[in-house]
Formats: C-alpha cells, sequence, structure tokens
C-alpha cells in the first residue's frame, strides 16, 4: 500500500459516493430524467425549421397572369397564404400578429408584366419585428416570384432572365431538420449540467455540511479525494450519455452514422474535462450556492450559447469567435455533430479530442493543486 | 508516562483578513491518558487550536507537537493515531449507521476479524445496535454525537479531539456521552473535550481556558474556582421583587457579580471586601444570607473583569405599562405537524403581564416551533395561540404590532450596514421623523454602538450582533417581547448584561416570553414550561419543578437534574 493511494479507501470512497448518487433524488433527476427531458424538448418542442409562415396577398387585379401567380403562392410548402380584401385590412392583420407579411399584386399588374422595361410591379411587405422570419418571408416570397417569372417564361419559349438558377440541397441532414442538430448539441449541455454542476454540487455540500473536514482529520490522501470523486461521477455520465444515445435514436429516430467507441472516447475526455472543471468550482468555493452560479456562468451559458449548438459560431461577432476556442462544449458539440449526422471522421475528431485533452489535464491538475490536505 | 502527548508553545494563529489574532502566544503541554476542556465563549478560539491540533489549519507561529509529530509535515503519520469529531456532524446522513462506521473502518483500515469485534464493541458502547439501519440523519441529537464518537474511535486512536460535542443534545444524552468519554480516559487515551458549558469544566481534568484568542487559565478547574473561595452567597427568601433585588446588589460596591436562582438571589462577592450587609440591600425581614459553594462560572466572570452591573438604560427610558393581570398569552393545545412528525403537541400554556415565561428544552425538542406560532409566524395544525386576546390564525399582523420578537437565528441583514439595519427596522415598526432619529439614535447610545455603525453586522463580535437584534426587536416600545434564544453561544458577562435589561424592562410592565436551552437562563423566569419531544412534561416556577424531584441524597437539585428526573419520569411511563 502506497502512501499516496490505497485501493481499500479509495474502494470505501467511490461505494460511498455511489449511494449518495443512488439516494439523492437531486442527482438521479439531474442524471436520468433532465436528459430526457431535454432531449424530448429539442426533439419535438424547439423547432428551428420554419415552416408554413402565414402571410397575406391583397389581389387587386383579377387578371389571368395575376391569379397565376396567386395559385404559386398558395402551392408554396413554406407559405400559408390568406387573401385579404385590401391593402388596409392586410395591415390591420399584420399588426395584430396574424401574418407576417403580405403581396400586394396592384391592379395595372397584368398591365405592367407585359412591358419588360417597366419596374417591379409586385409589393412586398413583411414584419420587421422578427427579422429572421422577416428575412424568411422576403426570400421564399422572392423564391415564389422568381419560380414564377421563370415557369412564364419557359411557357412563353422566352429565354429566361437568367442562365443560372441556385438550389440549395443540404448534405448530411438532408431533410434539413433542425433535431437531427439539435439533439447531439443538447446532449453536449446534459454532460455539462451532470459533469460541472452536479460534481460542484457535491464537493461544496461536503465541505458545507462539515464533511470534508472529518475526511481531511482520516488517513485519506489527496489523490484519492480526487479520485473518488472522479470516478462515481465519470460513471453516471457515461450511462446518462449512452442513454441519451439511446432515446435520440431509437424513440426520436435521430440517424447515427459514427461509431460507438468514437463517441465513448470523445465523451469520456469532454466529462472528464467538464468534471475537473466543477470539481475546481467546488475546491474554490466550498459553497453550495456559489459553485451552482461560478458553474452555470462558467460552463453552462458557454456550452448553451458558444458551443454552436443553438448559435452559429461563424455569425458572431470575431471577438467572441475567437473566444468559443476556449470552451471545451465547442469542440464535443463539433465532435458529437459528425458522429451523429456524418460518421467518424477522424481528422476532425483527433482535433477536438486533442483539445479536450488538453483541458482535462488543465482543469484536473490545477484542481489537485488547489486540494489541500488543511482547511485553509 | 509524564512526557506530554501534546505540547503547545507560544503558538499564535492569524486569519487572512481578520483584525484580531484567532489565538495569541498560547502554551501548554497536554499530559496522556487525561482529559482537557477547552473552555471558553463562541468565538474564543477554541475550534481554531482543535484544528491545529489536528493538522487542518497552519499556525502563524509558534510549535505544536502531537505524539511527537509535527500536525503540518507529517500530517498521514498524524491522522493514524488521531480520531477526530468536528464540530458540524461529520458523518454522511444520507448514510445508514452501519455504512458510515464501514467507510471510517476502511478508511482506518480496520479490516477482517479485528473489524468486526470493533463494530461490536463500538456499538455496544454507543447503545446503537438497534439502529445499524437507520440513516444517520434520522437520528436524534444525542445518537448522532454518539455515532460520531464511534467513527472517531475507529483505529483507536491515542488522542481524541471532540469539538463540542455537547452542543444540540438534551441534558440526558450529555451526560451519557461524558460517562463514556471517561470510560476512554480508563483506557488510556487522552481526550480533549471543547465546550461552552462551563458546568462542563468543572468535570475535566484539566481546563484551558480560553477568551478572544487569550489563555486566561490552564490548569486543574478547581484551583481556578479556589480563588473565589468564601465569596458565593445566596440570599434565600427574599421578600419584594427578586429583580429589584438584584439591581439593588449589583449596584452595591462589594459585589462582583450576581444572578437570580428561582426565588433566591445568588451573588458573587469581590475580593477582600467587608461581609454584606442584607439590610444595606433592603431584602426583607426573612432574608437570610448563605454561603454556598463557589463554581466555575464564577471564576470565569472575575477572570473576564468581573459582571456588567445592574441597571438597564434600555429599560430606564420606557415608559410604565400599567399591571391589569390579565392574562395575555394563551396557548390551547396548540398542535404543529410537519408531515408524520408533530413538533408541537398539545401545548397549554398562559402569561400574564409582567411575567416572563420560559420555554425550557434541549434543541429540536420543539420550542422554537410552539415560539412561532405564538408570534403568528407559523399557523398551527389545531389549537389556538393568543395575544392580547388576538387569535393569531385571524389577524397576525395586528398582534404583531404589539409584539417584539428576537430570532434564534441572527436575523438583520448582513450586507446592510448597523445604522441601515437600526432606520430599516424602526421604519418597519412605523417610527419615522424626528421620532425615528431620536429612537435610533437612544439604540446606539444604549448599546454602545458608535464604533461599529457603518460595519456591516455579519463582520460584528457575536456579543454585538446579539445587542443589534435587541435593539431592533425592542425599538418600537412593544409590550410583549418574544426572545427565541437569544443569548445562544454569547459569553457569559453578554448573557448577564442581556437579562439585566430583560429584568429592567419586566420590570416596566413588559411581558417577555423567551427559550433557552441553558438550565441557568431558566432560573431568571417566573414560571418555565419543560419542552420535550413536543410536549411540555412539567411547568411551574424554576423553584417548583426543583422541589418536584428533590430527594434525600440532593436535597437542592439543580434545573438540570430537575430536568433530567422529569424526563425520565416521562419515559418510564
Amino acid at each position: 500500500m502506497s502512501n499516496f493511494l490505497s485501493l481499500r479507501r479509495l474502494r470505501a470512497l467511490c461505494r460511498k459516493e455511489t449511494l449518495q448518487i443512488l439516494r439523492d433524488p437531486s442527482s438521479n433527476i439531474i442524471a436520468f430524467v433532465l436528459p430526457v427531458l431535454l432531449l424530448f424538448i429539442f426533439g419535438y418542442g424547439i423547432n428551428l425549421d420554419a415552416s408554413a409562415v402565414h402571410i397575406g396577398l391583397v389581389l387587386e387585379d383579377a387578371g389571368p397572369e395575376a391569379r397565376r401567380f396567386a395559385n404559386n403562392l398558395y402551392g408554396s410548402p413554406y407559405l400559408q397564404v390568406t387573401t385579404g380584401l385590401n391593402q388596409k385590412a392586410m395591415e390591420q392583420a399584420m399588426a395584430a400578429g396574424q401574418v407576417r407579411g403580405f403581396v400586394v399584386v396592384p391592379q395595372d399588374f397584368s398591365e405592367k408584366i407585359k412591358r419588360p422595361l417597366e419596374t417591379a410591379p409586385l409589393q412586398i411587405i413583411v414584419d420587421g419585428s422578427e427579422p429572421n422570419t422577416a428575412s424568411f418571408v422576403q426570400n421564399n416570397m422572392r423564391g415564389v416570384w422568381n419560380g414564377w417569372l421563370l415557369q412564364r417564361a419557359t411557357e412563353r419559349g422566352e429565354k429566361p432572365a437568367t442562365d443560372i438558377t441556385i438550389e440549395s440541397r443540404f448534405w448530411f441532414n438532408p431533410s434539413a431538420e433542425s433535431r437531427n442538430y439539435l439533439i447531439p448539441g443538447s446532449i453536449t449541455i446534459i454532460m455539462t449540467v451532470i459533469g460541472t454542476l452536479l460534481t460542484s454540487l457535491v464537493v461544496a455540500r461536503e465541505w458545507e455540511r462539515g464533511t470534508m473536514e472529518a475526511l481531511l482529520a482520516s488517513p485519506v490522501t489527496r489523490t484519492e479525494l480526487l479520485l473518488s470523486k472522479l470516478i462515481p461521477y465519470y460513471i453516471l455520465g457515461i450511462i446518462s450519455l449512452f442513454l441519451c444515445v439511446g432515446v435520440s435514436v431509437l424513440i426520436l429516430n435521430v440517424p447515427f452514422r459514427g461509431s460507438i467507441l468514437a463517441l465513448w472516447g470523445i465523451g469520456s475526455l469532454f466529462l472528464s474535462s467538464s468534471l475537473g472543471m466543477g470539481l475546481l468550482i467546488s475546491t474554490l468555493m466550498r459553497n453550495q450556492f456559489n459553485a451552482a452560479q461560478a458553474a452555470l456562468n462558467a460552463a453552462f451559458l458557454p456550452a448553451l450559447m458558444l458551443s454552436g449548438f443553438v448559435y452559429e459560431i461563424r455569425s458572431m461577432p470575431e471577438v467572441i469567435q475567437a473566444f468559443t476556442y476556449l470552451i471545451p462544449a465547442r469542440y464535443f458539440v463539433t465532435a458529437i455533430q459528425t458522429i451523429f449526422q456524418a460518421g467518424t471522421v477522424g481528422p476532425l475528431l483527433l482535433s477536438s479530442g486533442l483539445f479536450l485533452l488538453l483541458s482535462s489535464v488543465f482543469f484536473i491538475g490545477l484542481t489537485a493543486l488547489k486540494t489541500r490536505r488543511r482547511l485553509e | 508516562m509524564s512526557e506530554a502527548l501534546v505540547t503547545l508553545e507560544a503558538v499564535q494563529k492569524i486569519f487572512p483578513k481578520a483584525k484580531n489574532p484567532a489565538l495569541t502566544n498560547l502554551s501548554a503541554e497536554l499530559l496522556p491518558g487525561r482529559i482537557t476542556g477547552l473552555i471558553g465563549p463562541d468565538g474564543a478560539g477554541k475550534t481554531t487550536l482543535i484544528r491545529l491540533i489536528a493538522g487542518l489549519l497552519t499556525p502563524t507561529a509558534g510549535t505544536i507537537r502531537v505524539t511527537g509529530l509535527d500536525p503540518i509535515k507529517d500530517a498521514t503519520q498524524l491522522h493514524k493515531t488521531i480520531g477526530y469529531m468536528p464540530q458540524k456532524f461529520g458523518l454522511y446522513e444520507d448514510l445508514t449507521v452501519q455504512e458510515n462506521l464501514e467507510l471510517h473502518a476502511d478508511l482506518r483500515n480496520v479490516i477482517g476479524e479485528d473489524r468486526k469485534a470493533t463494530f461490536k464493541r463500538l456499538l455496544d458502547f454507543t447503545d446503537l445496535s438497534t439502529f445499524t439501519t437507520r440513516l444517520a440523519g434520522k437520528l436524534s441529537g444525542g445518537m448522532k454525537q454518539k455515532l460520531g464518537l464511534a467513527c472517531a474511535l475507529l483505529g483507536t486512536p491515542r488522542l481524541l479531539l471532540l469539538d463540542e460535542p455537547g452542543v444540540g443534545v438534551d441534558p440526558i444524552s450529555r451526560r451519557e456521552l461524558w460517562k463514556m468519554v471517561h470510560d476512554l480516559i480508563d483506557q488510556g487515551i487522552t481526550v480533549v473535550w471543547s465546550t461552552a458549558y462551563l458546568d462542563e469544566a468543572e468535570l475535566c481534568e484539566e481546563v484551558l481556558l480560553i477568551n478572544e484568542g487569550q489563555l486566561l487559565f490552564y490548569g486543574k478547574p478547581q484551583e481556578m474556582t479556589n480563588r473565589i473561595r468564601n465569596r458565593s452567597f445566596q440570599i434565600r427568601n427574599p421578600s419584594g421583587s427578586r429583580r429589584q433585588l438584584l439591581e439593588r446588589a449589583l449596584r452595591h460596591p462589594s459585589v462582583m457579580d450576581g444572578v437570580i436562582q428561582g426565588h433566591h438571589v445568588r451573588l458573587v462577592l469581590r475580593a477582600h471586601t467587608k461581609p454584606l450587609d442584607l439590610r444595606e440591600l433592603d431584602a426583607g425581614e426573612n432574608a437570610e444570607l448563605i454561603p454556598i459553594n463557589p463554581r466555575f462560572e464564577d471564576a470565569f466572570i472575575e477572570a473576564l473583569g468581573g459582571g456588567p452591573g445592574g441597571d438597564s438604560v434600555l429599560a430606564q427610558r420606557l415608559q410604565p405599562i400599567i399591571d391589569d393581570h390579565k392574562t395575555i398569552i394563551e396557548a390551547t393545545d396548540l398542535t404543529k405537524t410537519f408531515g408524520a412528525f408533530t413538533a408541537t403537541d398539545h401545548v397549554n400554556f398562559a402569561v400574564k403581564r409582567g411575567e416572563i415565561f420560559g420555554l425550557l428544552g434541549p434543541n429540536g425538542a420543539g420550542k422554537s416551533t410552539t415560539f412561532r406560532m405564538m408570534c403568528g409566524l407559523l399557523a398551527p395544525s389545531s389549537g389556538t395561540a393568543r395575544v392580547l386576546g388576538i387569535d393569531l390564525k385571524k389577524s397576525a399582523s395586528l398582534a404583531r404590532q404589539q409584539l417584539g420578537y428576537m430570532a434564534q437565528k441572527f436575523s438583520l441583514y448582513g450586507n446592510l450596514t448597523v445604522h441601515q439595519n437600526l432606520n430599516f427596522f424602526s421604519g418597519i415598526y412605523g417610527l419615522k421623523g424626528p421620532q425615528q432619529k431620536k429612537i435610533v439614535n437612544e439604540m446606539i447610545e444604549i448599546f454602545n454602538l458608535h464604533p461599529f455603525l457603518h460595519t456591516r453586522p455579519d463582520t460584528l463580535p457575536l456579543g454585538f450582533k446579539q445587542r443589534l437584534a435587541l435593539a431592533c426587536a425592542v425599538m418600537h416600545e412593544p409590550p410583549i417581547l418574544f426572545l427565541d434564544e437569544p443569548t445562544s453561544g454569547v459569553d457569559p458577562v453578554t448573557r448577564r448584561e442581556f437579562w439585566t435589561h430583560i429584568n429592567g424592562m419586566v420590570e416596566k410592565g413588559v411581558t417577555v416570553m423567551v427559550t433557552t436551552h441553558f438550565m441557568d437562563e431558566a432560573e431568571y423566569c417566573d414560571r418555565i414550561a419543560l419542552v420535550f419531544r413536543g410536549k411540555i412534561i412539567a411547568a411551574g416556577t424554576p423553584d417548583q419543578l426543583k422541589s418536584q424531584v428533590a430527594t434525600a441524597d440532593n436535597p437542592d437539585p439543580a434545573m438540570e437534574d430537575a430536568f433530567i428526573a422529569l424526563v425520565q419520569e416521562q419515559s418510564h411511563e
């Protein structure tokens, strides 16, 4: 038996920790109920696909050209069109939030469309209070318009105004369903909560309740203390990770293209980085309230906002983009989204894994340095 | 075996940011096989010293040797030879008794046959054999401490450090713990027992008396008590108000300290004064001055520079309230249940104007729950609580205007300054304008808060915190005062100062209801109710309760004897 590590003491401490996890309802909720709940929220509750936005149509011209354009609008899968009597009524509907925008087909539409040199005879008004939806509506209506022009030209045997038409196709997520990338991303959030929040609370709780003082007065060593916190929560986190993957694949039908082994490897690295951060926080704070605040700010919020899970990193200001390179969650989000949607892409996983390894070493090492065998 | 087990040499501890050192220049040698009492009020430095000995803190200066080891450098070695029971319950409440024992056995390498034998011995010793599958959090205060002791004894330590094991434990369990620790001494284990209860000091072989980080006395407690031999007296059978008598006595130049003991008044005279003449005190025809045994506390008060005197400036400014002999606080079948647990069980009592009524009992007995129902902070599950005839369930806020409340835990705003707290609390009690200013200034004057006006209460010494809390409770001159453990943890001098104020206010006609777990404090009350496990097990004047348990062996029992006898009587039924 060495002076630094006694397997008996380590086993006893791990056993104690496990019993505490199993008996503490809040640990169980965080580790097993919360993940499933979050997955279902992201799977069904939140949908970032903009589908079927309500728009209005004011048809002041009843000519055949105008009606054909109107039919194209009705036919768009992204727009749900209500017809209004006049512009005034439509403005009111938009103010009331019933429609996100509307198209006015003026009385002289059929006249003007015949003369190619005239300016665009359509009026498109969108509700700018929600800029994302506004640009979506605008793009879609423009799309319908361009489509109609093209169709009209082809029918008449004319050459279309432009040669190139853009047709987008999504690779890796062919149906472009947000669920497929939100769910792998939300697993990151869950791992962060288990890794950082839960551990930061349990160590701080030992300080608050005075049990740490009793441990410190026993022959327990620093290594044993650290390992006894890391091992049980690592196992808890990995169980939770595979629970999440199971629920995502089997119940939410998210495709999984990578290898389980790669997932386990990268998941372990991310967990140890999160656990390290959680332990560091609670070693420094020694108070559950402060530890929870610190864990939320240092781990949870960055994982939610700066990991590229919901908000795309490329559309952030450059300073913040640079900052995201320091967030471990960013690497895990990329890695796990890749494993889910594209498969096991070696180089990408290696670079993410390398960073996560570095950050684990950093956090756990710093915790080991800051862990004192005394009360000060 | 006369080699010292623990050697302290000019030990000093200064915490960063703290103004005063936690311990200064402390030297002592603790001999093996003895029980050494570490005595002093809260914040005196007892815990700091124990942690220094346990190697959990580094001394700022001086040297410590424990069984020949340096507690910091040889921490690993040291922790194999000491048992330590921290002040906070250091065990896992969500593990069972057995699991806690197993954890500590593994940590201390107690295995195999040895382990089985040790568990059996400790479980028998602590009487916990039938509770091994119970979660530690569900044990009573006394049983928790016993389990703590059992865990600290695993691995057979040479030195046992116990930090206030008597706190939160009822007097019966406290006596049992004492007995258990004495058995350990017989086995050759050295014990350091820290306590704020001065009566425990007398039972130790040696004491280290600490106050504000200074060692005041180190030696046999009898030596300290002997310093004030022949100076303790009791005035028996005085006529008239004993509170006024105490006030007069404390003004007398020969009197150093005095307390009320039921119908009697206990006095300690200054050194080298002539004998006290009772006629000077106007104690009445039948009053007798009887010499009695000195107590450790008497010597402690002297070491701290004597009692605080008997005049309450706080009471002097009050307008007298006319005594109408009416019952103004009344509990009828008051019951409060929390789930399956009955915290207060059909409690009945009535308090008349101008009385001090005390609820006496160990922590967790249900005193505070009863108390909170009486001030309308908790709704009773059944029964009624009335103050001034107002049912608190119906119009709590109306009644609350009439009462001042000092909560058990310090309930002022830690991040406002002392002055801001005073202004805020006077404001919520409806004081305003020049009157508010006048009263706040008076409070500052009375409680000597001038030097602290712009400090935050969090950083005040405990005694001043309590003074500030009392000031905030009495600013609106309430005719009724509710004090929940008002002197818990303060030193005996500050405790006396508090009672001087309370006595003074009661003499002006204020009615006081107070809870305490200090048996001594109960003696100040006109009537007390003993609370145990949610029930009132006995009620009456302090003398009535004591005389109930008087026997031929113990003709003059103390309050604690009365309490223990009455509880045991109850549990036999």
